[in-house]
C-alpha cells in the first residue's frame, strides 16, 4: 500500500525524474496561497503521510498557522454553538466558538480527506463560497484503485490549488537536518509581460477538456496571486506557466491537442467537434495583434499548456496508455448521505448520553431526570435547577437503511442473451421504482473466464442504461468468480452502511473455475458457502428450463431463497427480488 | 458580505435566468428546479437574483419576517409591539446545507433561555429566516428524505407546523425553493419533482466565447468588485424595474379561453400528470407575458414556457430514451401549427 508513496519514480507516465519540478511547484503553491488567502479556495494534495508531506507541512505553516480538520468531525463544530457541558456547569449559557469562526486567519488542513462524510463536504464548499479560511485537502487515496474513496468533486471544484506530492523525492541530507531544499523558482525570469491572460486561461482550459468554467476563473486568482506574491502588478509569462501547472493541468481530462507547426506525431485523440482549432485567434482579441507582435513573446495558451502539461493527473496518464477516454467530472456513487442512528432520522426515544457529535440533547427528559433529585441535590445560589451530566439524555433516531441489490447475472451459454436482456430489465424496474426507498442496484455478470462489474452500485437509471448497454454474453460457467465478485461488492456496499442483498441469476452448473484438483462446481460451493458466512441475504433464481440439485445445493450453501423461474421475465424477477428483501427485512431487524 | 455578482453580469444561461425572473414575478409558480454540472453559475445566479431584488418592508424585531401590511396574526405579536414602525430589510437568500439537521431547519426549543432562565421560547430556525425570501438547496437529490418530506409540506403549506420538545407554534413560511442537483449523482423521486413550478437543465457553457467572456468578468469583480457592479447598475435597475412593473402587471394579464384550451391540449398531448402541470404552464405563461409587457397571454407565450413547466411532469417511460424536452418542443410545434 505505501508502495505508491515509497518508491515508484517512473510511475508518472514513465518520466524520469520530475521530482525538482514538482517540489519548487509545490513550494509555489504555498507562496500563491500567501498571497491569494481565501479567494483561491485552497489546495487538494494527493500525498501520503511521509517526510515529503511533512517538509510541505512546514514550509505551509510558515505563512499561517495550521488547525487540523478530522475527516470525522462533526458538521455542527463547524459552527459552533451552546457548549452544553460549560453551560452546566457555571449556569449561564456558554457559547462554543466554531471551528470555522476560529480557524480565521489560519489554514484548515484535513487529513484523509477522501473519508470526508458529505454533509462536512457540503458544508466546507459551502463555507469556501462564503469566504472561509483556506483549506487544504490531503487525499491519502491509492490513485492506482478504481475503487477507491474520491474527495467530494463540488469540494475539490472550488480548491484552485490540485498537487501531486507522489513523485516529488527529497534528499535525505535536507531531510535528516530538518530543513526543507532551498525553493527554486519555475521560470528563473518572470518573462515577458502577458497581455489578455483570462483568454489565455480559458482557452487552455478547454483544451485541456475541463468543463468546470471554475477552473479557468481561478487559475486567473492563482497567476494574479503568483504576480502579487513576486511583488509585480503586471501579469508576466511565469505566472501564466504557474496557473497553468497548478490550476488546469491536475484537471485535465484529454491532452491538448498538437500546435500545427510542428506536428510530429498523430494526437492522442480526436478532439469533439465543438473544439475549436489549437491556433484559432479568441474571438474577442483585437485583430491584427499578433502580425505585429515581437518575437520574443510566446503566445500565453501555448505557455499555459506547456506548464499544465507538467501536471497532468495520474488517471489521465493512464487512461491514454490504456487508449480509453477518460469521463470528466464523474463523481462516484458514494455521496448519499450516511445514515447515522444518533443523528438523523424519525425520532425514536432517548437514552442516557452526551450531546455533542451530532447526537441531541433531549431536552425534556433530561429536567424529567433531573427533577427528583433536586431536594437532596445542594441549592443553587440563583434558585435554577441543578442538572447534573448524568441527567443527560440524548435523542435517539432511526433511520431506514437503504438497500443495494447486487445481480449476479450468468451471461454464460446460448440463453444469455435472453437472460441479460432481463436481467437489465430488472435493474432498469427496480431503479425506476428506487428514488422511493433510496435504493441502489448493481450488476456481475460472470462468463468465459471471468466475472465483471458491469455496473457498479447506483441509483442513477441514465447511467445503468449507459453502462449495461453494451454487455456481451456466451462461453462458459465461472460460478465461483462471480460469486465471489457479488460477495465483495455486497460487502463493499455493508461497509458503507448500507444494507445488500445478492442476486442470482443462473440456469446451470458451473463449468469453469476452481484450482488443481477441485471441479468447477466444488469451487462454486466453496465461494457460495462464503456467501452465505457473510450472513448478507441472498436469492437464487434458477431459470433453467428443468431445475437441477446443483442449484438447490448452491442456494443452500449460500443460504439464499431458492426461485425457480424456467421463463425469466424481469417482472417475475422484480417480484421475487421484492419478496425477498420483506422477508430479510423482517427476520433481520 | 461585499457586493454580489449582477445577476444581469451572468453570462449566458437563458432558460435558468428566465425561469428565475419568472419566480420572482409569481411566488406561486411554486419554486425551480436547476439540473446541472458543477461550476455553471447555479448558486451565483440564484444569490444574484435575491440581491438584485428590492429591500421588503419587514416589521421592526419580527423574527419571521412579518409584512406590516399582512393581516395574519404574528404568532409573537409582533405588530402590536412595533406599533407603526417599518424598517427595510434585504429580500432572505437562505442556503440549505445538505447537513442540515431537522432542528437547524424548522427551529426548535431555544435551548440558552430554557437552560439559563428555564423560559420555553422557540428558536426560529431556517425556515423561518427564509420567509419571503430564497430557500436554495444544492444538491437536493442527497437531502436525506426526511427532510425532504418536510419542506415540500412547508413550501406547498406556506406555513411551519412545529410539534416537538413540548412546543407547539405555527408560523408563515412563504418562500421560493430554488433546488439543484446533478441527475448522474441519483434520481430525484417524482413527487418531489412536480411540486417545483419549473425545471431547467443548466450546461456548461461550450462556447469558447462565452467562456473566455466569463473568465473576464469574474476577474474584473475579484480586482474591483464596486467599479463592476457600477459598470452594471443601469442593465440592473433596468431588470429591477421590469420585475417591479411586470408584479404589478401580473393580476392583471388576462388569459384567453383559446389559452386555457391550448395548455390543456398541450398537456394532455405530452402525457404530463395532474392539473398541477396545466396550472402552473399556464400561470409560467401569465408571469412570461407580464414580464414582455404584454396584458394578453398569447400562443407563444405558452410555447416559449412549455419545456420548463413540463419537463419534469412527463410520465417516465422506462424504455423511451427521448428527452422530455424534445417531446414537448415536438408537441408544442404540432399544436402550434393547427
Amino acid at each position: 500500500m505505501t508502495n505508491a508513496q515509497g518508491g515508484a519514480p517512473a510511475e508518472v507516465g514513465g518520466e524520469p525524474d520530475d521530482s525538482d519540478e514538482r517540489w519548487a511547484l509545490a513550494l509555489s503553491a504555498i507562496e500563491v496561497l500567501a498571497a491569494a488567502g481565501s479567494s483561491i479556495g485552497g489546495a487538494l494534495v494527493r500525498a501520503r503521510p511521509g517526510p515529503v508531506r511533512d517538509a510541505w507541512t512546514d514550509a505551509l505553516a510558515m505563512i499561517a498557522p495550521l488547525r487540523r480538520l478530522p475527516s470525522n468531525t462533526d458538521a455542527d463544530a463547524l459552527d459552533g454553538g451552546l457548549d452544553l457541558t460549560a453551560t452546566l456547569a457555571q449556569g449561564r449559557a456558554v457559547i462554543r466558538e466554531g471551528i470555522l469562526a476560529a480557524a480565521r486567519g489560519s489554514i484548515l488542513v484535513v487529513p484523509m480527506a477522501e473519508r470526508l462524510a458529505p454533509a462536512l463536504a457540503a458544508r466546507l464548499a459551502a463555507a469556501i463560497d462564503e469566504g472561509a479560511p483556506p483549506i487544504i485537502l490531503f487525499d491519502e487515496s491509492d490513485a492506482a484503485d478504481e475503487d477507491r474513496d474520491r474527495v467530494s468533486a463540488s469540494l475539490a471544484d472550488r480548491l484552485a490549488i490540485h498537487l501531486d506530492l507522489g513523485p516529488v523525492r527529497l534528499g535525505m541530507a535536507a531531510l535528516l537536518a530538518g530543513e526543507p531544499p532551498p525553493p527554486m523558482a519555475l521560470m528563473a525570469q518572470p518573462g515577458a509581460p502577458v497581455r489578455d491572460c483570462e483568454t489565455a486561461l480559458a482557452v487552455g482550459a478547454a483544451q485541456l477538456g475541463i468543463a468546470s468554467i471554475r477552473a479557468p476563473i481561478l487559475a486567473a486568482r492563482v497567476a494574479r496571486a503568483n504576480a502579487a506574491a513576486d511583488g509585480r502588478d503586471v501579469l508576466r509569462e511565469a505566472d501564466m506557466a504557474v496557473a497553468g501547472a497548478l490550476v488546469l493541468g491536475p484537471r485535465a481530462t484529454r491532452m491538448p491537442p498538437p500546435p500545427e507547426e510542428d506536428e510530429q506525431q498523430p494526437p492522442p485523440e480526436e478532439p469533439p467537434p465543438e473544439e475549436p482549432p489549437a491556433n484559432d485567434p479568441p474571438p474577442d482579441e483585437p485583430p491584427g495583434e499578433d502580425e505585429s507582435d515581437e518575437p520574443p513573446s510566446i503566445d500565453p495558451t501555448d505557455l499555459v499548456l506547456d506548464a499544465a502539461q507538467t501536471a497532468l493527473p495520474p488517471d489521465l496518464l493512464r487512461a491514454l496508455a490504456n487508449g480509453a477516454v477518460m469521463r470528466s467530472g464523474k463523481s462516484q456513487g458514494s455521496s448519499g448521505a450516511k445514515q447515522k442512528s444518533l443523528t438523523s432520522g424519525r425520532p425514536a426515544g432517548v437514552r442516557p448520553g452526551m450531546p455533542g457529535r451530532g447526537a441531541r440533547l433531549a431536552l425534556i427528559e433530561t429536567i424529567k431526570t433531573a427533577a427528583p433529585w433536586q431536594k437532596i441535590r445542594p441549592t443553587r445560589d440563583d434558585g435554577r435547577l441543578s442538572i447534573r451530566s448524568d441527567d443527560l439524555r440524548i435523542r435517539r433516531f432511526s433511520a431506514r437503511t437503504e438497500t443495494t441489490t447486487v445481480f449476479a447475472v450468468d451471461a454464460s451459454g446460448s440463453a444469455a442473451f435472453a437472460r441479460l436482456a432481463e436481467a437489465k430489465g430488472a435493474v432498469e424496474l427496480l431503479l425506476a421504482e428506487a428514488y422511493v426507498k433510496r435504493a441502489e442496484v448493481a450488476m456481475v455478470a460472470f462468463r468465459g473466464q471471468d466475472a465483471v462489474l458491469a455496473l457498479p452500485p447506483t441509483r442513477s437509471l441514465a447511467r445503468a442504461k449507459r453502462e449495461l448497454g453494451a454487455l456481451a454474453g456466451g462461453g462458459g460457467t465461472p460460478m465461483a468468480a462471480g460469486i465471489d465478485m457479488a460477495r465483495g461488492v455486497a460487502e463493499a456496499e455493508r461497509r458503507r452502511g448500507r444494507t445488500p442483498m445478492v442476486v442470482i441469476l443462473t440456469d446451470g452448473r458451473a463449468n469453469v473455475g476452481g484450482g488443481v484438483g477441485q471441479n468447477p462446481q466444488e469451487a462454486a460451493m466453496v465461494a457460495a458457502r462464503a456467501l452465505g458466512a457473510t450472513g448478507i441475504a441472498s436469492v437464487f433464481i434458477d431459470c433453467s428450463a428443468r431445475p437441477r440439485p446443483e442449484g438447490g445445493k448452491l442456494a443452500e450453501a449460500m443460504n439464499a431463497r431458492l426461485v425457480a423461474l424456467p421463463r425469466v421475465d424481469a417482472k417475475a424477477v422484480v417480484a421475487a427480488v421484492k419478496a425477498a428483501g420483506k422477508a430479510a427485512g423482517n427476520s433481520g431487524t | 458580505m461585499g457586493t454580489p455578482f449582477p445577476f444581469t453580469a451572468i453570462v449566458g444561461q437563458h432558460e435558468m435566468k428566465q425561469a428565475l425572473l419568472m419566480a420572482a414575478v409569481e411566488p406561486r409558480l411554486g419554486g425551480v428546479m436547476v439540473f446541472g454540472d458543477r461550476g455553471t453559475g447555479k448558486s451565483t445566479a440564484v444569490r444574484a437574483l435575491a440581491g438584485l431584488l428590492p429591500p421588503m418592508k419587514v416589521v421592526p424585531g419580527c423574527r419571521y419576517g412579518c409584512a406590516p401590511a399582512d393581516t395574519s396574526p404574528c404568532i409573537e405579536g409582533c405588530r402590536e409591539r412595533a406599533g407603526k414602525a417599518v424598517i427595510e430589510a434585504p429580500v432572505p437568500f437562505v442556503d440549505l446545507p445538505l447537513g442540515a439537521t431537522e432542528d437547524r431547519v424548522v427551529g426548535s426549543l431555544d435551548l440558552e433561555r430554557a437552560l439559563a432562565t428555564g423560559e420555553k421560547r422557540f428558536e426560529p430556525g431556517l425556515l423561518a429566516k427564509a420567509n419571503r425570501g430564497f430557500l436554495y438547496i444544492d444538491e437536493i437529490n442527497l437531502l436525506e428524505d426526511h427532510l425532504v418530506d418536510l419542506l415540500l409540506d412547508v413550501a406547498v403549506s406556506g406555513q411551519n407546523v412545529v410539534e416537538r420538545e413540548g412546543l407547539s407554534i405555527r408560523h408563515p413560511a412563504r418562500f421560493i425553493l430554488i433546488g439543484s442537483g446533478n441527475p448522474e449523482e441519483g434520481e430525484l423521486r417524482p413527487q418531489l419533482l412536480d411540486r417545483f413550478g419549473l425545471s431547467v437543465d443548466v450546461r456548461t457553457p461550450s462556447d469558447l466565447g462565452e467562456r473566455i467572456e466569463i473568465v473576464k468578468r469574474c476577474d474584473r469583480f475579484d480586482r474591483d468588485p464596486v467599479g463592476f457592479a457600477a459598470d452594471f447598475a443601469a442593465s440592473e435597475k433596468e431588470t429591477l424595474d421590469s420585475i417591479a412593473k411586470a408584479r404589478v402587471r401580473l393580476p392583471k394579464v388576462h388569459v384567453g379561453d383559446d389559452m386555457l384550451v391550448l395548455g390543456a391540449r398541450l398537456c394532455s398531448a405530452v402525457g404530463a400528470d395532474g392539473l398541477r402541470g396545466e396550472l402552473t404552464l399556464l400561470r409560467a405563461a401569465r408571469a412570461q407575458a407580464a414580464l414582455s409587457g404584454k396584458k394578453e397571454v398569447k400562443a407563444h407565450h405558452v410555447a416559449e414556457v412549455a419545456t420548463m413547466a413540463l419537463r419534469h411532469r412527463l410520465r417516465r417511460n422506462v424504455l423511451d430514451d427521448t428527452g422530455s424536452a424534445g417531446r414537448i418542443t415536438r408537441a408544442v410545434s404540432e399544436l402550434l401549427a393547427a
